[in-house]
C-alpha cells in the first residue's frame, strides 16, 4: 500500500545511464508467458507499488496502482457491488492489475463485457528516459492525444513500466445460470454463435469435454425467462465451473508437460485439424489446444481462421511464441517502441526476439 | 516536420493523373471550395488540390508520392467532423475516400461487417437490420459520418456507456501508411498477440495512416427499448439521480440530461411535451430482453421519484419514445433557432461535478455576454455546451471562442478533458497544452514519428508543437484570468 513512483524512476534512470536492461515483475504469476525474461537483465519490482488510488462507485471509475494485487481490487469492487466485468484470470494470489494489463487478459465474458484493454480509460506510465507520464484520464469518453492507455494491452511491459491505471468498472449482474449439454465439437462453433446472435443476456459460451456450457447473467427475470426457452440442463456449481475457466484452473489447463497453445481467432473458423485436445472459450473466438507442435506450423492454421496463435505455456521459451508479424507492422512496432524505450532498457526480448 | 513542397502542384496533379481518373484530381478552387473545412466551419483553408483515388493501390501511389516530396496529406470522409480534423492544408492534398463507399460482406453468424472506409455510419445498421443486428456507436452525424471518420475520431454517441466507442467495436482496420505499405491492425478475432495498434490507430485524428478497410463488431438488435423522462427542479438532484440509477445495477441503453435553456428550446422545436419549468431533465432508455426492461424501468421510476424527481413520463409504446428522443435529437438545430449562430463545445468531466461545472459556466456566461445550453452525455460525463453567438457582431465570435476555452478548462481542473469524442483537430490544439505537460506531448509526437517519419500524414493537428505550448500556457492563463470582463465591455 505505497507509492513507490519516485523509488521507480530512480532505478530506471540508473538503468538508462549504467546501461543496464530492466525485467518488470508486478506479482511474478506470468513469469510463464512470452518468451524468457533476460537473465542478464535486473528486476524492476512493481509489487510494492500498490494500494487503491480513488475510487468512486457512482461513476464507475475506480484508479489502482499497477501493483495491486486482483483480489484487492475485486474485493473493494464487491463491497459496492460492482466488478471487473471483463473477469481476469487469477493466475495466482498475488496477480497485480498491471501485469493483467500488460499481457491483456481477460476471461469468459471478454465477448459480450469487453476486455481489460476495453474498459482501461487511462495510465502512468514510466518511460525509458525516466519520464512519468499520464495518458487518456478518468471519463469514459476521452479523445485527446493518441491511445497509449490501450496501447499497452498486450505489450508485456516492453513499452514502459505502467505505475496507476484507471479502469471502467460495471455493477454485478443480479443474477446468473448456467446451461450445459452434450454437443460434438464440429456442431459447437455455429450453435455458439447462433446463440449469441440472440438478443438475450448471454455472458459466457465454451466448450470442453463434449459438452457446451452457456451461462447467462443480468436481470433475474431475463435469466430465468431465456433459460427456460433455451435446450440445456441448469448446472447447479455454475459460479465455481467459470471461475475455473477464468482462472484457468480447469483440469484441461492442468500440468506443464504438453505445451499450452492460444489460437485468438474469428469465432466462426473452423476449428483447426490437429491431434491433441481443445478446450473452446468465447463462443468460438479463443480456443486453447494442448498439443506438441512448432509455432510455424501451428501459424498457417491461426491465419486461415482470421487470426493470431501463440504459445501460451509450456514448450521452447526461447524462441518465438508470439505469431509472426509481418514486416511493415515489424518495422512500426521497432519504431513505437523505440518512441517509449529508446535505450532498449524494459523486458528486452520479452515479447518477440526483435524487440 | 513539413517543409514546404519541393514539387509544383502541376506536376503533382501530372503525376495523380497518370493513375488516376483525371476527372477526380480536382485543382480549380471554385470545385476545391467544398474541400475546405469540415463540420467547423469557423476554420477554413484551401488545400493545394484533392484526389479522389478509387482503389487501395492508388492510395499507396499518393502516399508515395506525397512522401517523397514531402507533400501533406489530409484524409476526408464526409467531412462532419466538428474540430476541424479534416481542414486542408495550404501546401497539400486532400485525400477523400468518398469512392470507397461499399459495404463488401455482411456475416450474420460471425456478426461482422467489413467496410469500405466511406460507408455512412447508419448505412451499416440499415444493412444489417435484416439479420435482426445494428452497428453499436451513433454519433449524432450518423446519418452522414463515416466509418473511416469513425475510426479516426474514436467516435461515440448516445448509447456508448453500455455499447462503447468505435475503438470497443472493432475487429480490425487496413490501413495505408505515410510510406506507402498496406497493413492491417486487429484480425479477425477479438485481440492479437503484442501492443495493441489497433486501439492506437483509432482517434489517431487521421496523423498516423489512412484507412482503407474497417471490419466491425455487429450487435443483435434489443428485443424492447423504452424510455423514462424525468423533471427535476435543480440540476444537482437530477445528477444526483443519474447517480442513483447507476448505484441500482442499471446500466441505461442512453442517459441524456438537458438543462433549462436546453428543455425549452428543444421542445419549442419538436413539442416533446417536455415538463418546461424544469431546470433540468434527464432520458433514461433502457433495452434488451422484455423481462429485463420491465424490471428496471420500474427500478428507474422509483429512483427518479426518490431523488425528486417533479415529472416521471414512461414511453408506452415505440412512437412516444421517438417523440421523447425527439427533442433531444433536435436540440442542436432547437437551439439554432433561438440564435443566429451557436458554437458546441465538448468536454468531458466527472458526473459527480456536474452541478458545480453547470454553476460556474452559468457564471462564466454572464462574464463572457453570452448564452449557453447544456446537453450532456450524462451517463459518460460527456458535456455539450452550446455557446450561443452572432458572428455579424465584431469580435462575438473572438469571445466565444475565448468563452469555449474556458470551459475546457475548467474540465480538465475538475479531473475531466479537453474532448469526449469531437476530438483535438485545430480547433482544441491550444488547450492539449493545458491537459498534456510537453514530455507527454513530446511522446505523442514520437509515437506519430514511428508511423509517419517524414510528417506529412495531418500536419498541425492534434499535438501541438512544443514551441507553442509555452505562449499558449500562457495565453490561456492570461485570457482566464483577465480576458472575460475585459471582452464583455468590449
Amino acid at each position: 500500500m505505497a507509492d513507490i513512483s519516485k523509488q521507480l524512476t530512480e532505478q530506471v534512470i540508473a538503468a538508462r545511464d549504467g546501461g543496464h536492461k530492466l525485467n518488470i515483475v508486478g506479482g511474478g504469476t506470468k513469469a510463464f508467458m512470452g518468451r524468457a525474461a533476460d537473465p542478464d537483465a535486473g528486476t524492476l519490482s512493481v509489487g510494492e507499488h500498490s494500494g487503491i488510488v480513488e475510487y468512486h462507485p457512482v461513476e464507475l471509475v475506480l484508479t489502482v496502482r499497477a501493483g495491486t494485487p486482483l483480489s484487492e481490487v475485486e474485493a473493494a469492487l464487491a463491497e459496492h457491488g460492482q466488478a471487473l466485468h471483463f473477469e481476469p484470470p487469477r493466475l495466482g494470489p498475488n496477480a497485480t492489475m498491471g501485469g493483467t494489463l500488460a499481457t491483456n487478459l481477460s476471461g469468459p465474458a471478454r465477448p459480450w463485457t469487453g476486455s481489460v484493454r476495453d474498459q482501461v480509460l487511462g495510465v502512468r506510465l514510466l518511460n525509458g528516459k525516466g519520464e512519468h507520464l499520464r495518458f487518456g484520464g478518468q471519463v469514459m469518453k476521452n479523445v485527446a492525444g493518441y491511445d497509449v492507455s490501450r496501447l499497452q494491452a498486450g505489450a508485456m511491459g516492453t513499452l514502459g513500466v505502467m505505475t496507476e491505471i484507471s479502469l471502467k468498472v460495471m455493477p454485478k449482474p443480479a443474477a446468473s445460470m448456467t446451461l450445459v449439454q452434450d454437443m460434438a465439437m464440429d456442431e459447437v462453433i455455429h450453435y455458439m454463435n447462433s446463440r449469441s446472435a440472440e438478443p438475450k443476456p448471454i455472458t459466457g459460451a465454451c466448450w470442453v469435454d463434449g459438452k457446451v456450457y452457456l451461462r447467462l447473467s443480468g436481470a433475474k427475470s431475463a435469466v430465468e425467462a431465456t433459460a427456460q426457452k433455451w435446450s440445456g440442463e441448469v448446472l447447479e456449481q455454475g459460479d465455481e465451473f467459470w471461475q475455473q475457466v477464468q482462472d484457468l484452473k480447469h483440469e484441461f489447463f492442468a500440468g506443464n508437460d504438453v505445451p499450452l497453445w492460444r489460437f485468438s481467432v474469428g469465432s466462426t473458423a473452423a476449428t483447426p485439424q490437429l491431434d491433441g485436445h481443445w478446450f473452446i472459450d468465447w463462443a468460438g473466438a479463443q480456443r486453447w489446444y494442448r498439443g506438441a507442435g512448432e509455432l510455424s506450423d501451428m501459424e498457417p492454421l491461426a491465419r486461415a481462421a482470421g487470426g493470431q496463435v501463440s504459445l501460451f505455456r509450456g514448450g521452447d521459451r526461447h524462441g518465438e511464441v508470439m505469431h509472426h508479424q509481418p514486416e511493415a507492422l515489424k518495422a512500426i512496432q521497432r519504431r513505437v517502441k523505440n518512441s517509449f524505450d529508446p535505450d532498449n532498457i524494459f523486458n528486452p526480448g520479452r515479447l518477440y526476439s526483435w524487440l | 516536420m513539413t517543409t514546404k513542397p519541393k514539387v509544383s502542384k502541376a506536376e503533382l496533379a501530372e503525376q495523380f493523373r497518370s493513375f488516376i481518373d483525371p476527372d477526380y484530381v480536382i485543382t480549380d478552387s471554385e470545385t476545391m471550395k467544398p474541400y475546405e473545412c469540415d463540420g467547423l466551419s469557423m476554420y477554413c483553408e484551401m488545400p493545394l488540390l484533392v484526389v479522389l483515388p478509387e482503389t487501395v493501390e492508388q492510395v499507396q501511389r499518393v502516399m508515395r508520392i506525397c512522401n517523397e516530396h514531402k507533400v501533406p496529406v489530409v484524409a476526408r470522409g464526409a467531412g462532419t467532423g466538428l474540430s476541424a480534423g479534416a481542414m486542408p492544408h495550404k501546401e497539400g492534398v486532400v485525400l477523400s475516400l468518398a469512392k470507397f463507399n461499399r459495404i463488401l460482406e455482411i456475416d450474420p453468424l460471425a456478426r461482422t461487417a467489413r467496410l469500405q472506409p466511406g460507408v455512412r455510419n447508419l448505412a451499416i445498421s440499415e444493412e444489417a437490420a435484416q439479420y435482426g443486428l445494428y452497428y453499436g456507436p451513433d454519433p449524432s452525424s450518423q446519418i452522414a459520418c463515416t466509418i473511416g471518420g469513425n475510426v479516426a475520431e474514436n467516435s461515440g454517441g448516445v448509447h456508448c456507456l453500455k455499447y462503447g466507442l468505435t475503438v470497443h467495436n472493432l475487429h480490425s482496420v487496413e490501413m495505408v501508411t505515410a510510406e506507402g505499405d498496406v497493413v492491417t491492425v486487429g484480425s479477425d478475432a477479438l485481440d492479437v498477440c503484442g501492443m495493441d495498434l489497433l486501439a492506437l490507430m483509432t482517434g489517431s485524428e487521421g496523423l498516423l495512416g489512412v484507412v482503407t478497410e474497417v471490419k466491425v463488431k455487429l450487435l443483435p438488435k434489443p428485443e424492447v427499448a423504452r424510455v423514462v423522462m424525468a423533471g427535476f427542479d435543480s440540476v444537482q438532484n437530477g445528477g444526483d439521480a443519474v447517480g442513483g440509477v447507476i448505484s441500482h445495477g442499471i446500466i441505461p441503453g442512453g442517459l441524456e440530461m438537458m438543462d433549462s435553456h436546453a428543455i425549452v428550446a428543444a421542445d419549442d422545436f419538436a413539442k416533446a411535451g417536455y415538463p418546461r419549468e424544469a431546470k433540468a431533465l434527464l432520458l433514461c432508455e433502457v433495452d434488451g430482453t422484455v423481462e429485463e426492461v420491465d424490471e428496471h424501468i420500474a427500478q428507474a421510476e422509483e429512483v427518479f421519484r426518490k431523488f425528486g424527481a417533479t415529472s416521471v413520463r414512461t414511453s408506452e409504446s415505440e412512437e412516444e419514445r421517438a417523440l421523447l428522443w425527439k427533442g433531444r435529437k433536435s436540440a442542436f438545430p432547437a437551439v439554432g433557432r433561438i440564435s443566429p449562430d451557436y458554437y458546441c463545445m465538448d468536454g468531458t468531466i466527472p458526473r459527480r461535478e456536474l452541478a458545480n461545472v453547470l454553476l460556474r459556466m452559468e457564471e462564466m456566461s454572464e462574464e463572457f455576454g453570452l448564452r449557453v445550453a447544456n446537453v450532456f452525455h450524462a451517463g459518460d460525463g460527456n458535456l455539450h455546451p452550446l455557446i450561443l453567438f452572432d458572428s455579424n457582431v465584431p469580435g462575438e465570435f473572438e469571445r466565444t471562442e475565448a468563452f469555449g476555452s474556458s470551459i475546457l478548462r475548467l474540465c480538465v481542473e475538475v479531473g475531466g478533458c479537453i474532448t469526449g469524442e469531437h476530438g483535438v483537430g485545430v480547433e482544441k490544439i491550444r488547450q492539449m497544452a493545458v491537459q498534456f505537460n510537453d514530455d507527454e506531448l513530446q511522446q505523442f509526437h514520437d509515437v506519430k514519428a514511428a508511423f509517419d517519419p517524414a510528417g506529412i500524414l495531418n500536419p498541425g493537428k492534434g499535438v501541438p508543437a512544443l514551441k507553442f505550448c509555452q505562449e499558449y500556457r500562457s495565453l490561456e492563463h492570461k485570457q482566464h484570468k483577465h480576458e472575460p470582463t475585459e471582452a464583455a465591455h468590449g
